[in-house]
């Protein structure tokens, strides 16, 4: 088994490079020059140039990629154009923030989003199903910027009980988890419903009851012991939304984060900060997958099975 | 009683009918459909919609662009019944306005989506190998970063500009139409009657575009609804950010930007806008679940 | 206690389904006395998985409603048990076996778990014993006892069907349901699971309804026959009787498909036709359409019962004419 996660392992390294080489491409498409942004409207030709040369930014493209790359592995993600600060540090300073934030946001998704799908499933085709699934449907529609700014004007300004930035308390944290939580929550609570749905008229749930046992062993132990590995993967899949997420939650919520530090770097064209950060989430998405294929593991004996087997 | 010649088995006189049931399978679609309810509601307000945007200067009370300094931030009245922004201009025609703008941008994305998602697909599911392995590898590699970040650093390498939006939010939904497509790919290639069209002389984006191109319409009609609506809230996310469209355009997600500041005072200028999207994108999920129902009976229950 | 184990009378079954009303089971009776084996034979279509459903009270029920009937087993009408009370009756007195063992059991839980929890649930057993007597169940079907902390998809077809088997007599039940129960296996892993569920239905002595719709099966196994045709018990009898002497056309049809070995002749002979659409079943008796022997009579009336000694047969060749139903 541990040679099928060592393979996986391998296997993000390309996807790391390609990442790597798409965001360098993009960032260096970029029609504005760095070097004229950090000194602004004021500066001479010669400075400009001079700058230039400093960083590095004369050399072939190619050139430029392949330094990046060998300091990429030695663990430097260059320095930050506008803060002179080494891009790691910068990107180690704000991601507990943003971490904090996606977890919770997960954890927001799953404890809400789960028990509503199972209970419209179990009540399908009643109100309570219409109720529960149009309730996810509205979280999947509506734009988390807008529901922040609603929580904000009835939780901050309306009813003040919350406040509105800054990342101290443990206050802080809960308008943001919502925002950031909400999308996957509908997503998580559609995918349960369905699969649940999908596992109730399985045979062997039929067997199960055909035993006689309680309906409570019947859901907890048949039932969901299969509803969740569909929904485990979606879940991985939207946590790379999220994390994308949290640009907004952070922006709005002014919470020091990386999602911020990226969204000011690309607007700055701090490019090593761009570079090192979308690799930085790419490298993120990619644990996070990892870890889903070992839950898969833990969830469904025939995958363990299959992933011993693996050569 | 028993005939040992097997007359027993001559053919009976007396004998039931068989009920002939002869239906074009879209017409079936448009029946189940019709009988979803809240697909029915969900497409007749995306057609409101489409009238609203076709008809804005119709509709619309005043120029949306129009500043009027003396009735800034005024709330809703009879004279503007969604209110004014800080700069006097009227709410409810820049909503109206704004719908132009957010389906525009939905469907040239998801077109640009579908289009370049879908060649990929259907090239690398049909010559298979190492060219459909380094696609997917391709598709991999945009998955890995954050649709929002990828549109964000395209938008940022681009310029700000309507068609750059568009660019951006189309390229982040590539992967999910060229799945489709490649899936549909797939089961054509190792049919029979492709190695006949080939044998025949038939040209491979003949064969493309006559097999695998209806195998896999209907997921793609379901994918491009639900794309379209999640192309809006992109689309306003990116607005909202100030890298997508800029003011003074009417356009729902920017005007929640700068609606922002006056929360506290001036709170219609951030609600209306955002119920607007809400309810659009709402619509076209509805419709787009309506229509993934009624194309596949087998999740019907 | 007097009397047989389980009887059924009048039983009907409809489903209510968007294009119609299907009558799945109509006007269906039978006993079956404890310790013995009825097998209730049909096509598919026939009704005979929902008559073991109506027995176990698990008919689907937003599109199935039992219309009327009884069902008593051991005196008592199942019909009218609350769901509660039905639960102590599946797995405990009355078993069922299903059709696909591929399917019939769950692949994320143990096998052992799969069996002990029917033990726990109806003879209060702790975990351990349950444990310990759910070992013992494996071992009587033939699986070294230790298996039972594997999971179903490290067993074979045949193999898995034995551990339905030995999930379906752990709590000894008076009555095993037993639908189609090899027609999923391959030939010769049929004929071991038939040889074990006969030396366990010896051993425990327990009644059984084998629903098949192979007549060799039939032979093998059973004492009494009850042949179904369009949710109707058309003919029904002892096993010599049927065997011997099958009155009803549709059952002599059957017996007509078996090819015979010594015969000569090289052509198969189907019954001709279809079974009805149970959305809009043949006025009369079901079968006259495809009878090769129709009157007149039997497209209007439906056929009586005749009893002739516990052979009982629903057709016009023999006798007494029947209510018209719609």
């Amino acid at each position: 088994m541990l040679r099928y996660f060592l393979k996986r392992l391998m296997f993000l390294i390309p996807v790391l490079l390609g990442v790597s080489v798409v965001i360098f491409s993009i960032v260096h498409l970029a029609p504005g020059d760095p070097a004229e942004v950090m000194l602004g409207p004021s500066a001479t030709q010669e400075e400009i140039s001079s700058l230039r040369e400093q960083l590095g930014l004369t050399k072939p493209l190619y050139v430029q990629y392949g330094i990046f790359l060998t300091n990429a592995l030695k663990g430097d993600l260059g320095r930050s154009i506008k803060s002179n600060a080494p891009v790691v540090d910068e990107i180690m300073e704000r991601f507990p923030a943003t971490l904090t934030l996606a977890v919770l946001g997960m954890i927001f998704a799953i404890v809400i989003g789960l028990p509503l799908g199972i209970l419209a499933a179990l009540k399908q085709n009643t109100w309570v199903d219409a109720l529960c699934s149009f309730f996810a449907l509205v979280g999947f529609s509506i734009p988390n910027f807008w529901v922040g700014l609603m929580l904000m004007l009835l939780l901050s300004i309306y009813i003040p009980i919350l406040p509105s930035s800054g990342f101290d308390s443990w206050k802080n944290f809960i308008m943001p988890t919502i925002v950031l939580g909400i999308q996957t929550m509908a997503v998580i609570a559609r995918m349960t419903r369905s699969s649940m749905l999908e596992v109730i008229r399985q045979d062997y749930v039929r067997t199960a009851r055909a035993k006689g046992i309680s309906d409570r062993l019947v859901l907890t132990r048949h039932i969901l012991g299969n509803v969740l590995i569909p929904v485990v993967t979606i879940a991985g899949i939207y946590f790379g939304h999220q994390l994308g997420g949290v640009v907004i939650t952070e922006t709005i919520f002014s919470i020091p984060g990386l999602g911020r530090l990226i969204v000011d770097a690309i607007r700055a064209q701090d490019y090593p900060v761009v570079q090192g950060g979308v690799l930085f989430f790419a490298l993120c998405v990619g644990i996070v997958n990892l870890l889903v294929d070992l839950l898969y593991a833990v969830l469904d004996p025939r995958i363990k099975a299959q992933y011993r087997a693996a050569k | 009683m028993n005939n040992e010649n097997g007359t027993l088995f001559a053919p009976s006189s007396c004998q039931t009918k068989e009920r002939e049931k002869r239906r074009s399978p879209w017409w079936e679609v448009w029946r189940r459909l019709r009988r979803n309810k809240a697909a029915v509601v969900g497409m007749s307000v995306v057609i409101l919609l489409v009238v609203v945007a076709v008809l804005s200067p119709v509709l619309a009370p005043y120029d949306p662009n129009q500043t009027n300094i003396k009735m800034r931030l005024q709330g809703p009245s009879s004279e503007h019944p969604l209110g004014t922004d800080n700069f006097g201009r009227d709410m409810l025609s820049r909503i109206i306005y704004g719908s132009r703008i957010s389906l525009y941008v939905g469907f040239v994305a998801v077109g640009i989506g579908a289009v370049f998602g879908g060649i990929l697909g259907a090239i690398g599911g049909y010559y298979g190998g190492r060219l459909d392995n380094f696609i997917m590898r391709c598709m991999d590699v945009l998955l890995a970063i954050p649709q929002i970040i990828l549109a964000i650093a395209i938008v940022g390498a681009l310029g700000t500009s309507l068609l750059n939006l568009m660019i951006a939010v189309g390229i982040s939904q590539l992967p999910r139409y060229a799945r489709v497509v490649r899936a549909s790919a797939l089961t054509v290639r190792g049919q029979e009657y492709v190695e006949a069209a080939r044998a025949v002389g038939a040209s491979d984006a003949r064969i493309i575009l006559e097999n695998i191109l209806p195998n896999c319409m209907a997921p793609i009609i379901v994918q491009s609804t639900l794309g379209v609506a999640q192309a809006i809230l992109s689309a306003a996310a990116l607005s909202f950010l100030g890298l997508g469209i800029q003011p003074p355009t009417a356009e729902w997600g920017s005007m929640l930007s700068s609606g922002r500041q006056f929360l506290r005072n001036a709170p219609y200028l951030t609600f209306f806008p955002g119920l607007a999207i809400s309810v659009v994108v709402l619509a076209l999920n509805i419709f787009g679940d309506g229509l993934r129902d009624s194309l596949d009976p087998k999740l019907r229950q | 206690m007097n009397g047989p184990l389980l009887e059924v009378a009048d039983l009907n079954v409809i489903y209510k389904t968007y294009e119609g009303t299907v009558a799945a089971v109509n006007g269906v009776e039978f006993s079956l006395e404890a310790g013995r084996t009825l097998g209730l034979v049909g096509e598919s279509g026939a009704g005979k998985t929902t008559t073991a459903l109506s027995i176990m009270g698990l008919v689907p029920s937003p599109p199935g409603i039992i219309t009327s009937g009884s069902v008593n087993f051991a005196g008592k009408n199942l019909l009218s048990f609350s769901e509660k009370e039905m639960k102590k009756i599946r797995g405990n007195h009355i078993s069922m076996i299903f059709q696909d063992p591929m399917t019939s059991l769950n692949p994320v839980v143990t096998v052992g778990v799969q069996i002990s929890e029917a033990l726990v649930a109806h003879q209060n057993l702790s975990e351990a014993e349950a444990e310990k007597k759910a070992m013992e169940m494996l071992e009587k079907v033939q699986i070294p006892g230790q298996r039972y902390r594997e999971y179903p998809h490290e067993f074979s077809g045949g193999m898995r069907q034995r551990v339905v088997i030995a999930m379906a007599l752990a709590c000894n039940p008076g009555l095993i349901i037993a639908d189609e129960p090899t027609t999923a296996l391959d030939v010769t892993i049929q004929a071991q699971v038939l040889e074990l569920m006969r030396s366990l239905k010896e051993e425990f002595s327990t009644a059984m309804i084998m629903i098949t719709h192979d007549l060799g099966v039939v032979g093998e196994v059973c004492d009494h026959v009850a042949v179904m045709y369009a949710g109707r018990i058309v003919e029904t009898g002892s096993l010599e009787q049927i065997f011997g002497n099958a009155r009803h056309p549709y059952t002599l049809g059957l017996f007509r498909c078996i090819p015979d070995i010594e015969e000569e002749t090289s052509k198969i002979r189907p019954i001709e036709g279809l079974m009805p659409d149970p959305l809009d079943l043949p006025s009369g008796c079901p079968f006259h359409p495809r009878c090769p022997q129709c009157m007149d009579l039997c497209r209007t009336v439906v056929p009586g019962v005749l009893d002739d000694g516990g052979h009982r047969v629903m057709c016009h060749l023999y006798g007494k004419g029947g209510a018209v139903h719609g």
